[in-house]
């Protein structure tokens, strides 16, 4: 297989894999998760819990001051990887052609910044999970993993917008693949919060209140 | 047919070429294919030596297209010259005979030229079926492909068809179109793709394999000095692309003031040519130029990579559709699933069982 069949395998069946997995997959986690609903409350519910469950969504998004650097690199990576992908031009060919919106994009040397934030902010809070003690007690190997599939995209897409490495062609067929992973750990993975996490956030806040344990 | 001992200063000083003209040529050559100054005065010295070289030029599942690109420049120029000068002892096209003569005159060629010649070939080979969709002279591609092949110095595969399938292997490829490069592994073989090539690009490299042998080639067998840069590398309106400024339509205002063509379906940043540089018909537009974005016509498969006005980052297929279907199978899934999930609940609660404390051994 030469660099243009890698490219047309990862732009073709590779694509309708991940994407058959991804949709799925969450899809049918969405579902379960809905379908569980709550435990039977024992005791006297006390309010209705639904304040709560959105202060929880909301306290819980606000910056901690005593971990603020962390939290900063967190919410640097999580912005620009927002940013580049619903924003880098050729991403939006790609969601025009699927969802047949286009909502503009922006400068490659806007994208060219948040990626390069994003990576620098993604390696910062790798190094500081192994040096904090509690962090890297607490990392297991799926935490590492959700790492990796995540970093790669970015850094596979740097590489390959700026001719590094490999051909512009092979980069950009190992950076598809690569996002092809990250789709498709996105319903086996801790990386499942990406649409989970006001779920997530409400139900316990709500749970909470309900139990008269305002957020 | 081949006068063998005919060098090439005289043919061109018969054509009125003047030495100072030869040698502008050679340098402006070596320039296009990234040599130094003095491999420039190398070539001359050797091109102006070189005897007629016997070419052998096999015609498959093709076009003309190829030919037809190679023939009509538009003035006489040392390009073609060199194209005359060398020995074509066997072409359907250009030779004057036909029939069993033609193919007296290819077996005489391979004769007379044994392990010398070279073996230009244009168009895909149809495998399927024992490749009765092509024959010549009652012999599939296939069998004359390996047949001359023998005894050929090196290849030369001319064309997208030749050099990795082209048209004839689009899907469904019905007749089993393959490469040269898919059934001769036992000769150097040169890739020229594009549909049609470049003509300077066939030329230049049958200069180079005359004076210096087998150029760098890249992955694909292409030579690295027309084929190492991306077009959108070497495209003018690249600046365009960095700063986000795309042409939505081939007749908006971005389109009028020259944007980038990607959002129109460009595939120049995955194709490698020299069109940017080199142009077309004497140097004077290349595509992109002309308001149509690069096709991909010198990269393997680009008839099945999505579409010609597709961006190369969308996916080939339709991504929405399995998207559709997933989410669909993924809700029926996902109703099941919260149907045995009820049913559990339901029979843990029909089985529970309350446990008093005297059960738990309280005293009453």
């Amino acid at each position: 297989m030469n660099e243009v069949e890698l490219l047309n395998w990862a732009r073709g069946p590779g694509l309708m894999y991940a994407t058959i997995i991804m949709v799925f997959g969450l899809t049918l986690r969405i579902f379960e998760i809905l379908s569980l609903g709550r435990p039977k409350e024992l005791a006297e519910i006390r309010d209705s819990g639904v304040r709560d469950g959105w202060m929880t969504i909301l306290k819980r998004s606000l910056p901690e001051p005593a971990h603020w650097k962390l939290i900063t690199a967190s919410y640097i990576f999580h912005v620009g990887l927002l940013v580049v992908i619903f924003f880098f031009i050729p991403h939006t060919q790609l969601f025009r052609d699927v969802f047949g919106i286009f909502w503009g994009g922006w400068p490659n040397y806007v994208i060219d910044f948040f990626t390069v934030l994003s990576i620098a902010a993604m390696l910062y809070t790798l190094v500081t999970r192994f040096y904090d003690p509690t962090r890297r007690i607490l990392s297991k190997m799926s935490d590492y993993f959700a790492w990796v599939v995540t970093f790669l995209p970015l850094l596979t897409g740097y590489m390959a917008f700026h001719r590094l490495g490999m051909d512009y062609t092979t980069m950009l067929a190992v950076h598809i693949l690569s996002v092809e992973l990250l789709m498709i750990s996105l319903p086996i993975s801790k990386l499942t919060h990406a649409i989970t996490f006001s779920m997530a956030r409400y139900y316990t806040g709500s749970n909470n209140g309900r139990k008269g344990i305002h957020s | 047919m081949s006068n063998n001992k005919q060098v090439l200063a005289s043919e061109l000083q018969r054509h009125g070429i003047s030495r100072r003209t030869f040698l502008k040529f050679c340098t402006s050559m070596a320039s296009v294919m990234a040599l130094s100054p003095a491999d420039a005065a190398q070539m001359a010295e050797k091109l102006a030596t070189i005897k007629r070289q016997s070419v052998i030029w096999l015609s498959f599942q093709e076009c003309t297209g190829c030919t037809e690109s190679i023939t009509r420049s538009h003035k006489p120029s040392l390009e073609s010259l060199i194209f005359d000068f060398i020995s074509l002892d066997y072409h359907h096209t250009l030779q004057a005979a036909s029939g069993s003569a033609a193919e007296a005159a290819r077996e005489q060629a391979m004769h007379d030229n044994k392990g010398k010649y070279i073996l230009v070939v244009d168009g895909s080979i149809p495998l399927k079926d024992g490749g009765v969709y092509s024959t010549i002279a009652g012999m599939t591609n296939l069998d004359m492909l390996q047949q001359v092949a023998k005894d050929a110095a090196a290849i030369v595969a001319v064309g997208t068809c030749a050099t990795f399938g082209g048209l004839p292997k689009a899907s469904p490829n019905p007749t089993g179109a393959v490469s040269v490069s898919d059934i001769i592994h036992d000769k150097p073989i040169i890739n020229i793709p594009g549909c049609p090539p470049i003509p300077v690009v066939m030329t230049g490299v049958l200069a180079h394999v005359l004076t210096f042998g087998i150029p760098e080639l890249d992955s694909l067998k292409r030579p690295k000095a027309f084929f190492g840069d991306s077009i959108h590398d070497r495209c003018y309106r690249r600046p365009f692309y960095d700063r986000g400024q795309f042409a939505k339509s081939f007749d908006d205002a971005g389109a009028r003031k020259g944007w980038c063509l990607y959002e129109l379906g460009c595939k120049g940043p995955t194709t490698h040519n020299a069109c940017a540089t080199v142009k077309w018909n004497d140097g004077t537009s290349f595509p992109i130029q002309s308001g149509h974005g690069c096709i991909g016509c010198s990269e393997p498969d680009f008839w099945d990579a999505g579409g010609f006005y597709k961006s190369i980052s969308t996916g080939i297929g339709e991504p929405g559709q399995w998207a559709t279907g997933a989410l669909a199978a993924g809700a029926a899934a996902g109703l099941a699933s919260a149907y045995l999930n009820k049913s559990t609940k339901s029979d843990a609660e029909k089985n529970h069982q309350e446990v008093t404390l005297e059960d738990m051994g309280a005293k009453k």
